[in-house]
């Protein structure tokens, strides 16, 4: 079966740095895998890179089946992508609903899988009338969550999803994950909360200075050593 | 591309209506520009009345300025900008949405400052249709090359200073062609304004145009 990703040497540069100087990659449909690495390793270019919103300067990168060294592909890939970001990706004058009901919409989405995100979010009711700029950190988390659960995507690709939020957010977030993969997604996600988020993924996958760190899976992972040549 | 360009117009639009920075900031912006150029220009109503056409459109183009600006920076704050492009929307789409929404404010402000410049300025209106049909092209026009621009300067520190110096001298056909075209309309000969309002068509069609097609490659890379 294809890879959902499939990278084989990437490298990203921004600038003239070397956000990523060869990764390796592999995931396939239904699984979780887990980013782990200090603050600066390359995780969140790597979920960028997958979403398509970096370029790759070199190496092979394909994701959902698109060949993101084509710029035009890697644009036609992101309506199959959801990718929850560090920024919330909100509107602040408009209310919950306006944002999800936006971003579902433009992927396509129909009303019935908006209101369905914004339940499954725990922001129905008064809430998802709430204007963005009144929310809580945690709120405004889970609302960026809605709109990517409202989306449908493919691919979720999850920057420190934990981030901000609360114990039942936390717990929320994994079990929008693990529903999500039950319906057929793939999700590559990173996140500082391990213990939680190691109980969640199927294999973990170190990045350390851009590149995959090679020595570190074989002792965190014994199945992500297999995928990497 | 054009159920995009709905979605995105009318998210804009929305929220303009829930900020009210438009009603509130550049409508009362544009008033105090008749004003101040009126105290300027002395209240000698017969240099005012001459010189309205110019002072009319000069006060549009900054009004419009403020228009792109908070257009775009509502993209930029809070990852926006990244959430557009992720969003599958055709860019197409996004650019004819986003010049449509200020397109519709821009109309809006056109009569809050025509009205301003007929009961301070007392000018004579002799060419209703030249007018709108000015107004129309010339806020096309306006709308399509300044958000061409935005977009442009968005992903830049200094969006907010660098963006007239970028616009300004691009809008000056509109400025020109449109001055000329009000002049005709507001006490002059109406068909002297005809072929102006063309160029204006022209200008307006030619950024629609160029819109469409760069405006995906500058939300890339800008």
């Amino acid at each position: 079966m294809e890879p959902v990703v499939h990278l084989r040497g990437a490298v990203t540069l921004l600038g003239r740095f070397p956000a990523l100087a060869g990764i390796d990659l592999d995931v396939t449909a239904g699984e979780i895998v887990l980013l782990r690495g200090p603050n600066g390793a390359g995780k969140t270019t790597l979920l960028r890179l997958c979403a398509g919103l970096l370029p790759v300067t070199r190496g092979q990168a394909q994701v959902l089946g698109q060949d993101l060294t084509d710029r035009r592909l890697a644009r036609s890939l992101r309506r199959r992508v959801g990718y929850l970001g560090h920024a919330a990706g909100l509107y602040d004058d408009l209310t919950v609903a306006d944002n999800v009901r936006f971003w579902g919409r433009a992927a396509g989405a129909p009303p019935s899988d908006v209101d369905a995100a914004l339940v499954a979010c725990g922001l129905s009711g008064r809430l998802s009338q709430q204007h963005v700029a009144s929310l809580s950190a945690g709120q405004r988390r889970r609302a960026s969550l809605a709109c990517v659960v409202a989306r449908r995507p493919e691919l979720w690709l999850l920057d420190e999803p934990h981030a901000g939020l609360d114990h039942d957010g936390r717990d929320l977030v994994d079990d929008l994950v693990l529903r999500a993969v039950t319906e057929g997604a793939t999700v590559v996600m990173s996140s500082h909360e391990l213990d939680r988020a190691e109980s969640l993924a199927h294999r973990t996958l170190h990045i350390a200075g851009g590149t995959t760190d090679r020595a570190a899976e074989g002792v965190a992972s014994t199945e992500v050593s297999a995928l990497v040549p | 591309m054009f159920h995009d360009a709905a979605l995105v117009a009318g998210k804009d639009l929305r929220v303009e209506l829930r900020s009210k920075v438009t009603l509130q900031q550049v409508a009362p912006f544009a008033v105090l520009m008749l004003i101040l150029f009126g105290v300027a220009l002395d209240p000698d109503r017969g240099v005012l009345r001459r010189a309205s056409s110019g002072l009319f459109w000069v006060a549009v183009l900054f009004c419009a300025l403020l228009a792109i600006q908070r257009a775009f920076t509502i993209e930029s704050a809070d990852g926006g900008r990244d959430a557009l492009r992720l969003s599958g929307l055709d860019p197409a789409g996004i650019f004819l949405g986003k010049a449509a929404a200020i397109a519709v404010q821009l109309i809006g402000l056109e009569i809050v400052l025509a009205a301003g410049v007929i009961v301070m300025y007392g000018t004579e209106v002799t060419g209703w249709p030249l007018l709108a049909a000015t107004c129309a092209a010339a806020t096309v026009g306006l709308a399509a090359a300044g958000t061409l621009y935005g977009v442009l300067a968005a992903g830049l520190r200094v969006r907010e200073t660098l963006l007239p110096i970028l616009l300004l001298p691009v809008l000056s056909p509109v400025l020109i062609g449109a001055t000329k075209a009000f002049e005709a309309a507001l006490g002059g000969a109406p068909a002297d304004g005809w072929p102006w309002c063309g160029l204006l068509v022209i200008f307006a069609l030619l950024y629609v145009a160029a819109g469409t097609l760069a405006f995906g490659p500058l939300l890339e890379e800008s």
